[in-house]
């Protein structure tokens, strides 16, 4: 199943090679084109179902980033310990006790922490920064941690996926989901216009691939894919989750990023209420997606955010409703087949 | 080239982002020595060309160092003395007590006032002044202040460069002229040896504040292949050796997202052949660099980083190794002279 | 121009939002302009051509307003909201709202959670709309509001919300009125987004790229009681800028604004913002570089409910625009 292959690939920003060749080969019997840039973006086309009739085609780019935020090793204390710093935002507190996978080699390594009984005080309530963590691989000396785990190598979260019910977990679902919905859409019928698939790089350090990846394919309006907080856990007041399990494919409208473009999102609406998809709005606000690059590449690119709500996003496990996965895949494919240029027309 | 020399005329020039014209002329007549011609962009950057022996069309690297320093800006003038601020990242912290240069009608030298122990409360002496709370003291009446100088003039730190023991050097804007010097080294070299690509030498305007120069002297230059050269944290006292790297123990080879990994190990290739000591200094996210905006210009630069060890950033004593600068120079030469074709083909990522 | 200004400052146009006040400043450009064009993001570009000979000019001045987006409507139809743009808690207890479809709002805050001497932050306020639950509320998660304030003319002062920057769009379009046929193509720019991600103007930049631009946009004073140093004041003439905290204006730019103020016997001040910015910085960015400056008006209060502008320095500013569109630009 692509979602679980995709959540187990090792991917941390800068290092995406794995899951690029897994999506490479899920998609190439089923697109025109497939080509990478020098940054590391996959470009897929799938070209119209009948040739258009308008003297320029229109055209229409989704894009999911294959990047997952991880670890940066940078680097060997004497005893054998690696010391690193994230690459991608990731909160200090779940790293303790944790097990990751360090280099090309996947070397399993554990970042431990001093244990309870030995505490004093106050100490057991004090968060413990990154700065003083270490990975343990099971070297026991500064020459032979340099020779086995490279400056500069990354690590993620050793993980595995597992379905539970009409759930599931894994890691990476950010944004994983995201591309397992692109390569689903890919797998599927032609559109009326030319889809410009991007499984874009680097999203998490900062939207480096897709800034790149619109500025080759020059689209008429865009679409990203995402795996996106979804923050429902019990809380003393009354305020938003963010995005819920089981509520269906969530839509942005504005966040830290970018606002998304209000005919796309009415299009997405007007799919969905048609065919009786469940959908939401995401909390507007909050975080970030590719669209921030996306909408102001060159002229201006009119995009809109659609994502999969994933509980526990940018730790080493998620939890996403296979439902939600399926339904995102449905109103994508659906809008798509209905998006013309006629939406982008304004009253 | 006499490298201590050229550095000194590098440091002691004025050259706030924005305002880099003097170190703009400088610039200038340093390329040109080893260059087949030299370009000022629209925004102000300097490149200086080599053409490469290759048959047309020739493809192209570029090298961005960045020339603009940090600085001061009058925003008010009281009884006299001028009020401050900063232009880009100036520490408020080494302000006290600093010679300075007011570049108004004319070019006034004055002196960042503190006042003396004797009358300060003991806790004020445990407070840093932040730049609204120091004023520049240009030693003349107010009617003729007011007559020299307006808000927004801009103020130049004031510091003779020298040699310290040890082969290093100081002064001011060593971020991020050394490096800059570094390019220089690197077109020197070049001219006595063979290259089939055409070298872009670019010395870019307005990186302390937006990267300006470095962003749209990619746009313009659209090189197939470039590497950013600026400074990075030198062992120091103050500072754990978690964050720093060696002095005088050769350029710092960036390793990260920001670089293209198979430019990384052209350089670190280079460099192991060349015998010479280099570092690898990982960065798990911005570099913070001319790297950062040359990568995402066009449809996307291979970039890499290299870095020249320096201790007391942003202060008016920045203090680089020349042996660094050199080899920095030199590096960059070498690899250089072995790109071809070939190499291009490296760049692109596989999927079959 | 006080009803133009009037017109513009009470109209409806948070950030992303802006359909109201184009339409309302198409409207007033309209006649005025060889052609008028909305781009793929919403801004508004009017182009008023030269005799030829002359340069490429983009002015440009943003349509947004600063506002809030409901977020959540809780179970008694109090609504949660994030803020569009930079909002100051300050200014917001018991201010009003009003969103695109009319209705009215209150801003509480959360008595429980206040502690005195201290202000809140954004998340311990609400908008209550009068609504008795969840079902009944007339807004949904996504619908934007603007603050609700009336224009108020002080004879040489001027209060309104949304002088940032309605009160430049009216002065873009009465430069565009009195402007002869001069020798620059000059494109008249109503951007959006500004307030949020300054997405509006460099996409409009890269689609005209223009030898030249100018942002007009508001700027702080230092002329009230205890007010940090800033040597900007209201009735002071139009500010040029050298530097804010986001970009250095062009120092040719900068030049040129001074030297056709000073020959047009012009008032103007220097200006040096430490903390804001404009359009500006994203217009310079843009393919090989835009020489980029900024024409500032000065404005106290900004951020809040009642922005305060001096109507002279108004008048100056398209007096000052129209001295440098009228003559040669060497920069």
């Amino acid at each position: 199943m692509i979602l679980q292959q995709l959540s187990e690939a090792l991917g941390v920003s800068g290092n995406e090679d794995a899951v690029r060749k897994i999506i490479a080969d899920a998609v190439r019997d089923h697109v025109d084109e497939l080509r990478t840039d020098t940054i590391g973006n996959l470009f897929a086309v799938k070209k119209a179902q009948a040739a258009q009739g308008a003297k320029r085609a229109f055209k229409v780019m989704l894009a999911a980033h294959m990047d997952e935020v991880g670890l940066m090793i940078t680097g060997h204390d004497g005893n054998g310990g690696l010391r690193f710093q994230p690459v991608g935002t990731i909160d200090d507190r779940v790293l303790l006790g944790k097990v990751l996978l360090v280099g090309p080699d996947k070397i399993p390594g554990v970042i431990g922490v001093k244990p309870v009984h030995l505490l004093k005080g106050d100490e057991g309530k004090q968060v413990v920064k990154i700065d003083d963590m270490r990975i343990d691989i099971g070297a026991s000396s500064k020459e032979e941690a340099e020779g086995l785990v490279k400056l500069g190598q990354v690590a993620a979260f050793s993980t595995r996926y597992n379905k539970v019910g009409r759930t599931a977990t894994g890691k990476a679902f950010d944004d994983r989901a995201g591309c397992a919905v692109l390569v689903e859409l890919l797998r599927g019928a032609r559109f009326p216009f030319d889809l410009h698939a991007v499984f874009t790089v680097q999203e998490e350090v900062g939207l480096r691939g897709a800034h790149v990846a619109t500025s080759a394919v020059e689209p008429d309006c865009a679409f990203v894919l995402e795996g996106t907080i979804c923050d429902d856990l019990p809380k003393d007041k009354d305020i938003s989750p963010t995005t819920e399990l089981g509520k269906g494919p969530a839509i942005s409208l504005m966040d830290r990023s970018a606002f998304a473009d209000r005919r796309l999102v009415d299009h997405l609406i007007a799919t969905a209420e048609k065919l009786g998809i469940p959908y939401q709005f995401k909390q507007p606000g909050i975080g970030g997606t590719d669209a921030g690059t996306i909408t102001r590449s060159k002229a201006g690119v009119p995009t809109a955010p659609v994502s999969v709500p994933c509980r526990y996003i940018h730790s080493p496990v998620s939890r996403l409703s296979l439902d939600d996965f399926e339904n995102t895949v449905r109103l994508m494919r659906e809008s798509l087949k209905r998006l013309t240029p006629d939406v982008l027309k304004r009253s | 080239m006499d490298l201590s020399a050229l550095l000194k005329r590098l440091s002691e020039a004025h050259g706030i982002s924005a305002y880099e014209a003097p170190v703009r002329e400088i610039v200038r007549e340093e390329f040109a020595q080893h260059s087949h011609e030299v370009r000022v962009t629209k925004m102000g950057s300097v490149v200086g060309v080599r053409h490469g022996s290759g048959a047309a069309p020739r493809r192209k690297v570029m090298l961005s160092a960045h020339m603009d320093e940090i600085g001061l800006m009058v925003t008010g003038i009281e009884k006299g003395f001028l009020r401050i601020t900063k232009v880009a990242g100036s520490d408020a912290r080494v302000m006290l007590g600093q010679e300075v240069v007011v570049h108004g009608k004319r070019e006034l030298p004055g002196v960042v006032g503190s006042r003396p122990p004797h009358v300060l409360p003991p806790e004020e002496r445990d407070r840093v002044l932040p730049f609204d709370q120091l004023f520049v003291d240009v030693g003349l009446p107010e009617t003729q202040v007011r007559r020299l100088v307006r808000v927004g003039d801009l103020i130049s730190i004031r510091r003779a460069a020298f040699e310290l023991k040890g082969g290093l050097f100081c002064g001011k804007a060593l971020d991020d002229r050394a490096s800059v010097a570094a390019v220089a080294v690197c077109l020197e070299t070049l001219a006595a040896s063979q290259h089939k690509w055409d070298v872009l030498g670019v010395a870019s305007v307005q990186e302390e504040t937006t990267f300006l120069g470095a962003a749209t002297s990619a746009h313009g230059l659209q090189p197939d292949v470039a590497i950013a050269i600026d400074v990075t944290f030198g062992e120091q006292n103050g500072v754990s050796d978690t964050r720093t790297v060696g002095m005088g123990k050769g350029p710092a080879i960036g390793i990260g997202p920001n670089f293209h990994p198979e430019l990384v190990k052209a350089l670190v290739d280079t460099a192991s052949k060349l015998e010479m000591p280099y570092q690898i200094e990982p960065r798990p996210g911005a570099s913070g660099t001319d790297a950062w905006p040359i990568q995402v210009a066009r449809d996307g630069i291979p970039t890499a980083l290299l870095s020249i060890p320096l201790r007391y950033m942003h202060t008016p004593v920045e203090t680089v190794s020349l042996r660094d600068i050199e080899r920095t120079g030199k590096l960059m030469a070498a690899f250089i002279a072995h790109l071809d074709d070939e190499f291009v083909k490296t760049l692109t990522f596989a999927i079959d | 121009m006080k009803d133009l200004i009037k017109k513009l400052t009470e109209a409806y146009g948070p950030s992303g939002y802006e359909h109201s006040i184009r339409q309302i400043i198409r409207d007033e450009v309209r006649g005025y302009a060889d052609e008028i064009r909305t781009n793929a993001l919403g801004s508004l570009i009017a182009l008023k051509r030269g005799k030829g000979k002359g340069k490429k000019v983009m002015l440009a001045a943003h349509m947004d307003e600063i506002g809030v987006m409901v977020t959540y409507i809780d179970e008694k139809g109090f609504c949660r909201f994030a803020s569009i743009g930079g909002l100051y808690p300050l200014t917001l207890l018991g201010g009003r709202v009003v969103f695109g479809n009319g209705t009215v709002g209150v801003i509480g805050m959360e008595e429980k959670h206040f502690e005195r001497g201290k202000t809140p932050p954004l998340d311990q306020f609400y908008i209550d709309v009068g609504a008795k639950d969840k079902a009944s509320c007339p807004v949904k998660v996504g619908d934007a509001a603007g603050f609700s304030r009336p224009f108020e003319d002080l004879g040489d002062r001027l209060v309104a919300k949304t002088m940032d920057d309605r009160v430049a769009c009216a002065i873009l379009i009465e430069t565009l009125r009195k402007l002869r046929r001069c020798a620059h193509d000059v494109y008249f720019v109503f951007t959006v987004q500004e307030e949020a991600t300054l997405a509006g103007a460099g996409t409009s930049a890269y689609g005209i790229n223009p030898d030249m631009a100018l942002a007009v946009d508001v700027t702080d004073t230092g002329d009230t009681p205890e007010s940090n140093h800033m040597a900007v004041a209201l009735g002071g003439g139009p500010a040029i800028k050298v530097q804010d905290s986001g970009m250095v204006a062009h120092a040719g730019v900068k030049e040129l604004l001074v030297r056709r103020a000073e020959e047009a016997k012009l008032q103007y001040q220097l200006e040096v913002l430490t903390a804001g910015t404009t359009d500006a910085m994203a217009i310079q960015m843009v393919r090989e570089g835009i020489p980029t400056g900024c024409l500032s008006i000065p404005c106290r209060y900004i951020h809040s409910p009642s922005e305060m502008v001096d109507y002279g320095d108004v008048q100056n500013s398209v007096k000052l625009l129209l001295a440098i569109l009228s003559k040669s630009i060497e920069l």
